[in-house]
């Protein structure tokens, strides 16, 4: 074996074993240890009635959150790349604000905001709409914290895109509307896919700002990831993995759905 | 009718891209924009199509005055340097895509798109994405696709520079001949003036921002307006105040009262043409085209002595290649021009 090859051999193993300690191994464990003994366990807890709750729970904060983020960030790219101004370093920055900040902080934002004594919570009260200890504040924390995933990936792709294509379909005599639809939005789809996966993936593990906001409440504000940490408290491994383990699949599907669009189209 | 613009100034922040300009462009005609980069060609025609607007100054299309009216309004043809290929559609949907805007019916895009296809030759390749597709292939779909549209004019930023020789020198007779059957006022910037006098029955000649003179390619050949057109629509050599092409340079092995001495450097020969160059005594470097025969006749050597005699020189009087005085007067004037030269003809 030569040197570049025992070299090559090393960093592959170097590298692999990283990936297998830190990220393989403890995830298998989970999935060991939720069906150590059967599926029964682990399906009776994620079927109980809260259980059954958080999951739905899940996917509504899902449904609304990443349909309103991707709008709203491929809008947000659009302005940034295509639309010269001279605060645009400042939006920038601020998207990337989620990123920084730790979700609790968020979550404490959020309360302060809309809690009893908070801006708008008593306005909010007065309509008679509960944000706090309810779906949409639960909701509001997710957006929050998922917001930055489409623009960010959206961004390079239109940049790269440049604007002779729009431009060529102003010529042809497509309006603005037109453009977007038929030559840009095709032309970034996949940064823009890429950026919902990411966001659905977010708000479905979304933890800490949702914790504050929700008050984790049984079959009421809980989601999975909140599900999952009550039995853990509670004792109830077998719930716990089990949640965690319909989480990580979710997540997974997410993932390979766009791998498999992705492939289908390029074949 | 056809195109005109009138006083177009634009400047983008510091740097003023368009002075003043005013071009007029004859109805079915097929005209070049020519100069070189940073003269302010692309951005005329980007501003004829709308897609820059002007500070000020009006574009008119046939009679109309379209400045207010957005690129989609204005009917014109536009055709890329880069392509501007639709990369996510087929060849047929790049196409078609004009019509598919207007809402056409299938079958009507179908027959006109395969019109257009065998127009440029492109039959059998409908379905095949611009990443499958050659650049000569890729530029002849982006033309085909602003033709479909049946544009009021057809609009070309540099169509064939991203092209090699070879495919370029095709193009070019193909466009020329395109022109002839359709007969849409055509526009096309290049920076080569053999391109712009192969293609083009008429020539805008652009410089920093303004119109250095426009007329056929014969008028500003043998009536430049300055030394800019002169120096940028052929080769030419300067002596003294005056400037001569090299075909006008008779080399001669007897001095007279009109020729000036010049020690022969370097003899090239390009084929049927041979390239004679000489320094003068005042260590000018000058260059004389000859063919062979001539330079048989002559039995030059580098490194001997020449007699050179201009045999048609022009003076500008003064003006400089820059500040010209005859900027962004449409249709060639003539105000250099043919001059008397002290030590020659």
């Amino acid at each position: 074996m030569t040197a570049t090859a025992t070299s090559r051999w090393g960093l592959r193993v170097l590298g692999l074993g990283y990936v297998f300690l830190l990220l393989l191994l403890p995830l298998g464990l989970i999935f060991y240890k939720t069906f150590e003994h059967g599926i029964a366990p682990p399906l009776d807890a994620i079927t109980s009635p809260d259980g059954l709750h958080a999951l739905k729970l899940t996917l509504i904060t899902v449904a609304i959150a990443v349909p309103l983020n991707t709008v709203f960030g491929i809008g947000c790219a659009l302005l940034l790349v295509r639309h010269k101004w001279r605060f645009n370093f400042l939006v920038d920055a601020v998207i990337n604000l989620p990123f920084a900040i730790s979700p609790i902080v968020i979550g404490l934002s959020l309360f302060l905001l809309y809690g009893t004594d908070g801006w708008f919570g008593p306005t909010f009260a007065e309509a008679g709409i509960k944000i706090l200890f309810s779906v949409p504040g639960m909701v509001l924390a997710c957006i929050f914290v998922s917001l930055p995933f489409v623009v960010r990936e959206t961004v390079p792709v239109l940049q790269e895109i440049g604007t002779e294509q729009e431009q060529a379909a102003s010529t042809l005599g497509a309006n603005a509307w037109q453009t977007f639809w038929r030559v840009t939005l095709p032309a970034i789809r996949w940064g823009v896919a890429y950026g919902v996966v990411l966001t659905t993936a977010r708000v479905l593990g979304e933890f800490g700002a949702v914790s504050i906001v929700s008050g984790s409440i049984s079959g009421q504000t809980q989601t999975l990831p909140l599900f999952v940490a009550k039995q853990y408290e509670n004792f109830n491994l077998p719930g716990a993995f089990g949640a965690s383990v319909l989480l990580a699949l979710l997540a997974l599907t997410t993932l390979l759905a766009m791998n498999l669009l992705k492939r289908k189209e390029d074949a | 009718m056809g195109i005109s613009v009138e006083g177009a100034d634009k400047r983008f922040g510091d740097f003023q891209a368009l002075k003043d300009v005013s071009i007029e462009v004859p109805d079915g005609s097929l005209t070049a924009l020519l100069g070189p980069s940073g003269s302010g060609k692309s951005t005329l025609l980007r501003a004829i199509a709308g897609l820059e607007a002007l500070d000020s100054g009006r574009v008119l299309i046939e009679g109309e005055d379209v400045s207010k009216k957005p690129t989609q309004k204005r009917e014109v043809g536009f055709v890329f340097q880069h392509y501007a290929a639709f990369k996510h559609m087929t060849v047929y949907e790049n196409v078609g895509f004009g019509l598919k805007i207007r809402k056409q019916d299938k079958a009507q895009i179908s027959k006109r798109v395969h019109e257009l296809l065998d127009l440029v030759q492109l039959e059998g390749l409908a379905d095949r994405y611009p990443s499958q597709l050659s650049g000569g292939q890729r530029q002849r779909m982006a033309l085909a696709r602003a033709l479909a549209v049946e544009p009021q004019v057809l609009l070309l930023d540099e169509p064939f520079g991203a092209l090699d020789a070879k495919v370029r020198k095709d193009l070019r007779t193909w466009l020329r001949r395109l022109h002839e059957e359709m007969h849409v006022t055509t526009i096309f910037v290049t920076h080569d003036q053999e391109e712009a006098m192969d293609v083009a029955g008429q020539l805008v000649v652009m410089n920093e921002g303004r119109v250095e003179q426009s007329g056929s390619a014969d008028e500003l050949y043998e009536h430049p307006a300055n030394e800019f057109v002169m120096s940028f629509v052929g080769e030419v050599n300067q002596l003294g105040d005056h400037f001569v092409r090299p075909h006008d340079m008779e080399v001669v092995l007897d001095p007279d009262e009109r020729t000036q001495e010049g020690l022969v450097q370097r003899i090239v020969t390009l084929g049927f043409e041979v390239r004679v160059e000489l320094v003068l005594s005042d260590g000018t470097e000058v260059w004389a085209q000859l063919t062979r025969a001539e330079l048989q006749r002559l039995e030059l050597r580098e490194g001997q002595i020449a007699y050179l005699r201009p045999v048609q020189a022009k003076s500008f009087n003064g003006t400089s290649p820059s500040h010209p005085r005859g900027a962004s007067t449409p249709h060639g004037s003539h105000d250099g021009g043919d001059a008397e030269v002290p030590a020659a003809v």
